[in-house]
């Protein structure tokens, strides 16, 4: 029922949208506008559906749960710590891919999206199975009392392994976009590589590594595959809205799902808002 | 000094062949070519952009073939400028002073300084796409000055200009030359180089054709191209004086009467082989310029003939082959050479 009114309310909104600002009625604008408006609307229906059936008391309760705001506050500095700690490999690889012929380079390039195209669950097998307690490097982890087995450090190793793609490829098309001549003339004035990098190449992609990085925190905090198979607990908020599916039901998860998205949305907003003004800048 | 030896680079569909050069201190070398003839290439070479599949590059005596871009100081200002564009016009100009030696203490003076030589001094808080092309030209310039380079290297600096912003640049150019700086400017346009150059290549297709003074190389074209190329065979040096109210050009051994009556000063006088007639008698016409002399040379130029007469400086004519049997021309004819005054241009140098 609710699908049905949103769809109308929506196709009225676009028949009256239509005729504001469309003044040249062509058969062909409008078929485009149709099929391109039904795929909007199948992309804001369900979740402007999911807004509307929970109700406010649902959500003022959700929000004191203390399992639930722990578990933002957990998916929220895990995927930051992410993107974080892997910028400090992956802009240099970007920078080596868009900049320097080496060998291989194709199969390099096909590695790095791997992660997008594998089943998550299946990139959750593969690291626990290079983490876990009897592999080396868990073992390595251990001895110096750090466990990745249900613990936020195997999370943050799941959320970046799937969303590292996002940054190496923005970044790498950031760098790619800057003029070589540019850096060539840095070098010209006596700049030495380090500092061309620095000065030149890096501000200069600036902006096309920031919304990297915003789209890798994006994807590391909406990741629910890897992570489950890596550390059901603490539990991720993706993890808790499943588990509280699994176990109450639909409307027991509802309200984390609101929650949690207009968080993201939030964050979104205002991370776009601030790196657009430094681009600005 | 710059000092080119054999100078060979094979790119995918183009190559510098076997370059030789020397550009000596303190001159104004103009490198003269079409585009794709290999001169912007070449500077790339010498700035260490490509590392040369043979030969070697001197300078100041010292080999430089291997050593890095950065540590050539030749300083490269590219034809469209390259400024940064995320740094002010300030940034810009700083750049080459904070990988320097030069202490913080004086880099806003020197800043300033260059700022009120190359005329920018109000434009140091903007940025680079708020800049005119002829502003962003000088900044560049201005930028490539700050590393006191061994040699300035221009590509092409005054294509993007109007005239009036053309002749300001010129000026600004030889006053930085003047001051002892060594310059190889590269260009297409043979006027700009004759009004510039102390010395000048010709490069064609990667190879170069002629190189010495401007005016040995305007007068005595080596090669049918440097001919074309100028579109001037008749290229004399001298003075403007004033005869009789009159500006007169004059060499060393003729006179030559202008049209302009603006020209002053020291430069050259260059007619077209196609503006100059040849007769038996002396010509009662409108052409101011009428000289006797004596036929050195014929040569079938196509279709036509180029006459060549020495009458106190050697003239070149072209005339049709129907002319050339009505004349019944011979070598060693006694013949007038004219044309108009109208048809001599005036490059001031």
């Amino acid at each position: 029922m609710l699908l049905e009114i949103v769809f109308i309310a929506g196709l009225i909104n676009f028949v009256a949208h239509y005729y504001g600002l469309m003044k040249n009625f062509s058969a062909f604008t409008l078929t485009l506008w149709l099929l391109g408006g039904m795929v909007l609307l199948f992309i804001a229906a369900p979740l402007l559906g999911l807004f509307l059936s929970t109700g406010a008391p649902k959500l003022f309760d959700t929000i004191q749960d203390r399992e639930v705001t722990r578990s933002i506050s957990l998916t929220l500095w895990a995927s930051m710590a992410a993107t974080i700690i892997f910028a400090i490999g992956a802009i240099p690889l970007a920078w080596l891919l868009a900049r320097r012929k080496f060998r291989f380079k194709g199969l390099v390039n096909a590695l790095i999206d791997l992660p997008i195209v594998i089943p998550h669950s299946a990139a959750g097998i593969a690291i626990l199975g290079l983490v876990s307690r009897d592999t080396l490097l868990g073992r390595i982890g251990e001895s110096m009392g750090l466990s990745f087995v249900s613990n936020p450090a195997g999370i943050i190793i799941a959320m970046a392994f799937v969303s590292l793609p996002f940054l190496i490829n923005a970044a790498r098309d950031g760098f790619s976009a800057v003029p070589e001549k540019l850096e060539k003339a840095a070098y010209n004035l006596g700049a030495s590589p380090m500092r061309v990098f620095f000065t030149i190449s890096l501000p200069l992609a600036w902006r096309s590594i920031v919304s990297g990085l915003i789209m890798m925190f994006a994807r590391g905090m909406s990741e629910f595959g890897a992570v489950v198979i890596v550390a059901y607990h603490p539990m991720t908020t993706p993890v808790l809205i499943y588990e509280r599916f699994g176990s109450f039901g639909l409307s027991y998860a509802q309200p984390v799902a609101v929650i949690f998205i207009s968080i993201c949305l939030l964050f979104f907003a205002l991370l776009r808002y601030f790196s657009n003004r430094t681009a600005l800048d | 000094m710059i000092e080119l030896k054999n100078i060979s680079k094979k790119f995918r569909n183009f190559s510098l062949k076997s370059i030789n050069l020397q550009v000596e201190q303190g001159s104004y070398f103009v490198l003269l070519g079409n585009s794709g003839s290999g001169k912007s290439v070449l500077l790339e070479t010498i700035a260490g952009f490509y590392s040369p599949d043979s030969g070697q590059i001197f300078i100041n005596k010292k080999d430089v073939t291997n050593l890095s871009i950065a540590k050539r100081k030749t300083a490269l200002v590219f034809h469209d400028s390259a400024l940064f564009p995320h740094l002010t016009v300030r940034g810009n100009l700083m750049y080459s002073l904070k990988t320097g030696k030069i202490q913080r203490s004086k880099w806003d003076s020197l800043v300033n300084d260059m700022a009120s030589l190359t005329e920018v001094s109000q434009l140091l808080d903007r940025y680079p796409a708020k800049l005119s092309g002829g502003e962003k030209q000088r900044v560049a310039l201005g930028r490539a000055l700050l590393q006191k380079p061994h040699v300035l290297m221009l590509d092409e600096p005054l294509a993007s200009m109007d005239v009036t912003l053309r002749s300001n640049m010129r000026s600004l150019l030889r006053k930085i030359n003047r001051s002892g700086q060594t310059i190889i400017h590269v260009t297409h346009d043979f006027e700009e180089a004759a009004m510039l150059a102390t010395e000048i290549a010709v490069i064609e297709n990667g190879s170069i054709m002629q190189c010495g003074k401007p005016a040995h190389v305007f007068q005595s074209p080596k090669s049918e191209f440097i001919a074309r190329f100028s579109g001037y065979k008749n290229f004399f040096e001298g003075n403007i004086v004033n005869n009789n109210g009159h500006s007169v050009f004059r060499t060393k051994n003729i006179e030559i009467v202008l049209s302009d009556s603006e020209a002053v000063g020291y430069g050259f006088a260059a007619i077209r082989s196609e503006d100059v007639s040849i007769g038996i008698e002396k010509p009662i016409s409108s052409a101011r310029n009428n000289y006797r002399g004596q036929v050195t040379s014929i040569e079938q130029y196509h279709s036509n003939y180029e006459i060549i007469v020495d009458a106190g400086q050697e003239f070149s004519a072209y005339i049709t082959a129907e002319a050339m049997k009505e004349l019944a021309l011979d070598v060693g004819s006694w013949v007038w050479v004219s044309f108009k005054a109208f048809s001599v241009k005036f490059i001031e140098k």
